[in-house]
């Protein structure tokens, strides 16, 4: 592995889906890492390929995927290299996941407590008895009241937020190096949200895992993610610490993002938002496929597929903005207070360092 | 659960009163009468054996000593064999047609279970596409259709299971096979059906997540979840066997109730006829009782009893 930090390497994966009409490129050379303990937030908007992503990661993919390049490296191994049997003893052990409607990924027959316990049979081997009591040991942590009474109940008799703890714990029961969250609040409200998302933290700090946190509310990112990758049309346009993508994003569909995103500061009566819809990955668009709705599109994003551009040693865009050559513009008005914003944090942050640390340090840090 | 009991089983009373009531009427408006050779009889002769019978009272009458007789248990002796009580008659005669119509229902339904499991876990392959055509023959054939069939292949030209008559388990398996096709058909369409909307569900994603094998989703999750809308049909299923069965016992000359129905009509056996289908009618009830607990049983969601919530 090239970095003893990272616990999974995504690299140059590239998913079709075989369809009647022809092949439907979901994935288009995705590669990303996920560093121990951190949560990486993948957000995009409805069909720009977060799902997939994850699903393959998992090996839980449809029959008509077509994974035609790429690898997963998980512990040194290829995950795309397994075989079914293999990916059967590392789902629900190293890899868990946590899916988006509470309400409908329980099993309507069964005890929530043997549903938890499932897991530890599975994979350990344990004896009902014993799982139990581990589920119940779970159940208590997931913040369930009265758990010993409610081992035995049916998902009927929970409401939506505390079926969501369920899927947790029945993640979380083999504490499993990596979590996936496949938007695992947009099906509950708000004041829900942030119950879930504290717990999700709580947890994660507890069993040290990994999470890889897919939404499309960037909202959420803010206070959960540690670096965050934005996804489009099949492909990551962005990614960053959270800092540099809210306060310094460079890509126009990060900026659109941001500027949909209704915050303290809003001003105005409307919301701006990014005109059009994604493009059809039946057949991608040449060039950049945020193109055509771009409104600081140039000739070549038509033309020529943007490379990766290096903003810092974290933070990397894929948009043609960021050429030495290309034709300096100004980000919208918002986009502009927030990179004010991040200057004069990154200045406190300086000045907050400056009695700290010593002068070579720093350059090296440069 | 008692109470709910309690409550059905008073319904199942008042819904058998109901039954004996209008079959007495309707009975009573058969054209013919029970005597067998009425024109060589004088009509003193007649009078005298109406008489008898209670024939010659007005019918509301007759209607109500019919009643208070059933209620202590009397149901009258049969007029075709005289002097048979039609509860001896009867009771003598439900076991094979018991035999055969349990006999039917567990392999259809079973055989059925696993036909649909298969196509919807195999879904638009061959073993689909099969399965999907082994229930609509078996829908669409009429079960005398298939009793002949069965007999003149199996039975006449192949030898292998008796052709008709009553002795020993050999002699139900084509009446079996005749009998459980349209189960078979109807659940292995049912099952498939559900299956393959359960195993598109979330919380099978979530049992792969889990890391369980491709049976233990199945066995653990689908199947369980694919079985609740069965339960509906097995009522339906269960008359469809009951009407059935008239037609295949008397195909295959067994002695059960079935047959006994067809020639007690026939011959204006009203005891008979009364007393056949109330026994019809008490299994009836049975089954759509026995399947509204079946599905506490297999749907917490509806279970009548447990912990307030």
């Amino acid at each position: 592995m090239e970095n003893e930090k990272n616990i999974l390497e995504v690299r140059n994966l590239q998913v079709n889906f075989k369809t009647y009409a022809g092949d439907v490129k979901a994935i288009r050379n995705v590669s990303f890492d996920l560093r121990k303990g951190e949560t990486l937030a993948i957000v995009g908007e409805s069909g720009s390929g977060k799902s997939v992503t994850t699903r393959t990661i998992m090996g839980l993919n449809a029959r008509n995927a077509d994974i035609t390049s790429g690898s997963i490296l998980y512990k040194d191994q290829d995950l795309l290299k397994k075989s079914d049997k293999d990916m059967e003893s590392i789902r629900g052990q190293d890899i868990a996941e946590i899916f988006q409607d509470p309400m409908t990924s329980l099993d309507p027959t069964m005890k929530i407590g043997k549903q938890i316990a499932e897991p530890l049979m599975v994979h350990k081997g344990m004896k009902k008895e014993k799982a139990l009591a581990q589920a119940l040991e779970m159940m208590k942590l997931v913040g369930i009241t009265d758990a010993e009474n409610r081992i035995n109940d049916y998902p009927h008799q929970f409401s939506g937020g505390m079926r969501q703890r369920i899927v947790i714990a029945i993640a979380l029961i083999n504490y499993p190096e990596i979590l996936i969250a496949d938007e695992p609040t947009t099906a509950l409200d708000v004041t829900i949200q942030a119950q879930i998302l504290n717990l999700m933290k709580e947890l994660q700090d507890k069993i040290s895992t990994s999470i890889i946190f897919i939404t499309h509310d960037l909202g959420v990112v803010a206070g959960m993610a540690d670096r965050v990758a934005v996804m489009y049309a099949g492909k990551i346009v962005e990614y960053g610490t959270v800092d540099e993508i809210f306060y310094n994003p460079k890509h126009p569909y990060t900026w659109g993002l941001l500027s949909s995103m209704p915050t303290l500061d809003s001003s105005g009566d409307e919301l701006p938002s990014i005109p059009g819809t994604p493009p059809d990955l039946l057949d991608p668009p040449k060039g950049d496929a945020f193109a055509a709705r771009n409104a600081y599109a140039l000739k070549v994003d038509t033309e020529q597929e943007p490379p990766f551009f290096k903003v810092s040693d974290t933070h990397y865009a894929a948009t043609w903005l960021l050429h030495p050559e290309a034709p300096k513009v100004t980000p919208p008005a918002q986009i502009v207070a927030r990179q004010k914003k991040y200057a004069e944090m990154q200045k406190d942050l300086v000045a907050q360092q400056r009695p700290a640390v010593p002068v070579e340090e720093e350059e090296e840090q440069q | 659960m008692a109470k709910y009991l309690a409550k059905r089983i008073f319904y199942l009373i008042l819904t058998l009163f109901i039954v004996i009531t209008v079959t007495f009427f309707l009975m009573k408006l058969l054209p013919g009468t029970p005597l067998t050779n009425q024109a060589k009889l004088s009509k003193s002769q007649i009078a005298l054996i109406y008489e008898q019978y209670g024939l010659n009272k007005p019918v509301w009458q007759q209607y109500l000593l019919y009643l208070a007789g059933a209620v202590r248990g009397n149901f009258g002796t049969s007029f075709q064999f005289s002097d048979q009580p039609v509860s001896y008659l009867l009771s003598s005669r439900i076991g094979p047609s018991l035999q055969i119509g349990l006999q039917a229902m567990i392999f259809g339904v079973i055989l059925g279970i696993l036909v649909g499991s298969f196509g919807a876990m195999r879904q638009n392959t061959w073993v689909d596409t099969t399965a999907t055509v082994v229930s609509i023959l078996g829908i669409s054939i009429p079960s005398f259709v298939l009793a002949v069939l069965l007999q003149y292949y199996l039975g006449l030209k192949l030898g292998w299971f008796p052709i008709a008559e009553w002795g020993g388990f050999i002699y139900t398996v084509l009446p079996t096979l005749a009998l459980g096709a349209t189960p078979l058909a109807e659940s292995a369409r049912f099952v498939r059906t559900e299956m393959v909307d359960v195993l598109s569900s979330d919380y099978i994603e979530l049992a792969k997540a889990k890391g369980l094998s491709r049976t233990g989703v199945i066995y653990h999750h689908a199947l369980r979840n694919s079985l609740i809308p069965l339960i509906t049909i097995v009522g339906p299923l269960a008359v469809n066997i009951m009407t059935g069965s008239m037609v295949v016992e008397n195909i295959f000359s067994i002695p059960g109730i079935g047959e006994q129905f067809v020639k007690s009509v026939l011959t204006n056996d009203y005891p008979t006829i009364m007393g056949l289908t109330i026994i019809y009618s008490f299994m009836l009830c049975v089954v759509l009782l026995f399947t509204d607990i079946l599905y506490g049983i297999v749907d917490p969601r509806i279970r009548l009893t447990g912990k307030a919530n």
